[in-house]
C-alpha cells in the first residue's frame, strides 16, 4: 500500500455539509469542478485557494454532519485532498468518502495535528507520521471490507470489477 | 437471542437469524427511494456508466421534490433529466411533484413495518416512524444499491429513548426532539439506532412520530424508529399499504439496549434552537421577545397535516403582526388538500399567512422563503446551519409549529401556551 504524503489542513469540530458544499454552489454531477471553489467559503476562504494536490484534511469531532450530499467529500477530493482524518465522522459522510475513493481515518489524536504539518499516512496500517512534530499517531485501521473499496479507488471501480466478474 | 427491532430487521434483510451490534453484514434492501437532487442526475447517471439495469423495478421509488416549483433554468434542467431518466429506464414508481419524499413515500403505500429501506437523503430516517429501518445514503452508494440491491451495514447499537408521561398543551414531538438535541448534542447518537417509546409516544399521532424519526438525523443516528401499533396500521392502510404486520416487528421484551435516555413529557416546555445548530435548544423563555423578520412552516419535519393544524390552533381568530412575513409550504399535496378541505389553510390565510407551493424550497433556501441578508427567521424545519436557508449573514431559529405560529403573531419569539 502506498503512503499518502502531504500538508495538513487542520480544523475543529462539527464541520457540516452546508459548509463543505454550500447549496447553490453546484448542480449535479457536471459542476463539481466549478463548485469546489466554494468549499468552506464561509469558514475559511483561504482553503479552496490554498489547497494543493496531495494535501490532507484534518478535523476533530463529527466531520461531515448534515446532509447526504456527496459533493461534500467530492469537493475535497477535487481540490486535491487525498485523505481525510478526523476524531469522529458523521456516518453518511464517512461512507461517501470511501465510495468516491477518498480514504477516511478515525484518529483519536486528530486535534494534535496542526495546520501545515507534513503528514505521511499509511492507510493500510492506519499510522500517521507527523514529520513536522516528529510524532506518530495511530488511527483505527480501516475495516477490511472498506479496504477493498479503497484499493480499487472507490465504489464505482469496485462495482465495475464485481459486475464484470459475475457477468 | 432476544433482539431489538433494529436488529431483527437487519438480521432479516441479511438472511440471518440474529445479528449483534458491531457486526458487518450485507443486507438485501426491501425498498430504495431517491429524489431529484441525488437520484437520476447522480446515482442514475452512474448506473448508466456501469451499464447495468436497475436491480428490481418493483423496489425503487423515484420522487421529485427538491428543485421544483421555481423558474430557475438549472432546476428545470434537473427536472427534465429526472423525467427522461425515469421514462428511459422503465421506472414503475415515479412520484412527480406530489410533496416531499419522506412524506409521499409512505403516502404512496410503499412503506410497511419490518422493511429495510435505503433513501438517498439524510432525513430518510423518517421512515422509521412506521416500524422500519430506513437509512440515508449518498449517491454513489445508491448506485451500488441500484446495480445490486445490496448494501453493507454495520449493525448499530440500539438506544432506548423513553418519553414518559403526557405532553402538555402547546408541546409537541418537535419539542421532544429539540430537547434531545439540546441534551445530547447534534452527534449524540452517532452510528446508533434510536428506539422511541414510552407513554407519550404511544399517545402521539403517527405524523408526530414522523417528526421524532425525521430528526434522528440531527442526533447523528443511523436510524430512529417507533414500534408499530394499531395507529401505524390504520394510517398505512389508509395510504394503501397491504400485508402490514404489527405483531412480528417489535423489540423482544428482554432485548438489550446500549443505554436508555429519558425525556419527561410532563415537564417538557416548548423548545427553541438558536442559530446555527439544532443542539442550541433551550426552553422558549430563553429567547422570548427576540425580534424576527419571518416565520416559516415547512419541510418534511414541520408542515404535515398535524403541524398545520397545530399552527391553526394558535392562529384561529388571530392575525400575524402587520407586515410580518409568514409563509407555509405544506409537506405534501394531499396533506395540503386535506388542510384545505377541513378549513385549516383558511385559518392560516385569514391570519395573514401565505401558502407557498409544497416542496423542500424554504428548507434549503430556495424560493420566497429564502432568508435575506441579515434577516432573522423562525422555522419548523430541521436544520439551521449557517448558509442553509439563506446567506451567511442570516439567522434561523428552529421551533415547533405551535411556537412558529405564536411568534408570527408577535413578530418576535413567543410562547405558544399564551394562545392556547
Ligand atoms: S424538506 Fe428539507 S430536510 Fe426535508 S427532504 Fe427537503 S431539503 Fe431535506
Amino acid at each position: 500500500m502506498s503512503i499518502i504524503k502531504g500538508s495538513a489542513w487542520a480544523y475543529g469540530a462539527n464541520i457540516d455539509t452546508d459548509a463543505l458544499a454550500p447549496i447553490g454552489s453546484y448542480s449535479g454531477a457536471d459542476n463539481i469542478e466549478a463548485g469546489a471553489v466554494h468549499c468552506l467559503r464561509d469558514m475559511d476562504p483561504g482553503f479552496a485557494k490554498g489547497v494543493k494536490e496531495g494535501d490532507i484534511f484534518v478535523a476533530t469531532d463529527n466531520l461531515g454532519i448534515g446532509s447526504s450530499r456527496e459533493a461534500a467529500p467530492l469537493f475535497l477530493r477535487t481540490l486535491g485532498i487525498r485523505c481525510v482524518v478526523a476524531k469522529s465522522f458523521a456516518r453518511i459522510f464517512y461512507r461517501n468518502c470511501f465510495n468516491i475513493g477518498l480514504p477516511a481515518l478515525v484518529c483519536p489524536n486528530a486535534a494534535e495535528i496542526a495546520k501545515g504539518d507534513t503528514l505521511a499516512i499509511d492507510t493500510s496500517t492506519g499510522e500517521i507520521v507527523d514529520e513536522t512534530q516528529g510524532t506518530t499517531f495511530r488511527c483505527q485501521p480501516i475495516p477490511d471490507h472498506l479496504m477493498s473499496i479503497v484499493d480499487e479507488g472507490g465504489l464505482m471501480p469496485y462495482l465495475e470489477k464485481k459486475l464484470a466478474k459475475s457477468a | 437471542m432476544a433482539q431489538t427491532l433494529a436488529e431483527k430487521i437487519i438480521a432479516n434483510a441479511a438472511g440471518l437469524d440474529s445479528v449483534a451490534p458491531g457486526e458487518i453484514v450485507t443486507c438485501q434492501v426491501d425498498l430504495a427511494m431517491m429524489h431529484d437532487s441525488a437520484g437520476p442526475r447522480m446515482a442514475g447517471r452512474k448506473l448508466d456508466e456501469l451499464g447495468v439495469p436497475v436491480w428490481d423495478l418493483d423496489k425503487l421509488v423515484v420522487i421529485t421534490d427538491h428543485y421544483i416549483n421555481d423558474d430557475n433554468p438549472e432546476h428545470n434542467g434537473v427536472q427534465k433529466h429526472a423525467y427522461d431518466w425515469v421514462m428511459s429506464h422503465g421506472i414503475k414508481n415515479f412520484i412527480k411533484e406530489q410533496g416531499i419524499c419522506h412524506i409521499v413515500l409512505p403516502e404512496g403505500g410503499h412503506v410497511k413495518p419490518g422493511m429495510f429501506i435505503v433513501g438517498g437523503d439524510s432525513h430518510s430516517v423518517t421512515g422509521g416512524a412506521f416500524g422500519t429501518i430506513m437509512v440515508g445514503i449518498g449517491a454513489t452508494e445508491m448506485t451500488g444499491v441500484l446495480a445490486t440491491g445490496e448494501i453493507w451495514v454495520r449493525v448499530p447499537e440500539t438506544v432506548k429513548v423513553d418519553i414518559t408521561g403526557n405532553l402538555k398543551p402547546g408541546v409537541s414531538a418537535k419539542d421532544v426532539i429539540l430537547k434531545l438535541c439540546g441534551d445530547h448534542g447534534i452527534m449524540g447518537f452517532n452510528y446508533q439506532a434510536l428506539e422511541y417509546g414510552g407513554e407519550a409516544v404511544s399517545a402521539m399521532s403517527v405524523e408526530e412520530r414522523m417528526t421524532l424519526a425525521n430528526m434522528a438525523a440531527e442526533l447523528g443516528a443511523k436510524a430512529g424508529y417507533c414500534e408499530p401499533d394499531e395507529k401505524t396500521e390504520a394510517v398505512l392502510t389508509k395510504w394503501g399499504a397491504t400485508g402490514i404486520d404489527i405483531q412480528t416487528w417489535r423489540s423482544d421484551p428482554d432485548a438489550s439496549y446500549a443505554k436508555t435516555v429519558t425525556v419527561s413529557g410532563d415537564a417538557l416546555s416548548p423548545q427553541v434552537a438558536a442559530p446555527s445548530s439544532p443542539e442550541n435548544a433551550a426552553p422558549v423563555e430563553a429567547h422570548q421577545g427576540t425580534k424576527l423578520d419571518q416565520a416559516y412552516l415547512g419541510a418534511c419535519t414541520g408542515a404535515k397535516l398535524d403541524d398545520l393544524r397545530m399552527a391553526a390552533q394558535v392562529l384561529k381568530g388571530r392575525k400575524v403582526q402587520s407586515g410580518f412575513k409568514f409563509m407555509i409550504s405544506p409537506s405534501s399535496l394531499s396533506m395540503q388538500e386535506e388542510a384545505r378541505a377541513d378549513g385549516t389553510l383558511q385559518i392560516l390565510e385569514d391570519a395573514g399567512g401565505v401558502i407557498l407551493p409544497m416542496g423542500c424550497s424554504g428548507c434549503i433556501g430556495i424560493g420566497p422563503a429564502r432568508l435575506e441578508e441579515n434577516a432573522v427567521g423562525i422555522s419548523s424545519t430541521n436544520r439551521n446551519f449557517v448558509g442553509r436557508a439563506g446567506p451567511k449573514s442570516s439567522k434561523l431559529f428552529l421551533a415547533s409549529p405551535y411556537t412558529v405560529a405564536a411568534s408570527a403573531i408577535k413578530g418576535a419569539i413567543a410562547d405558544p401556551r399564551e394562545f392556547l
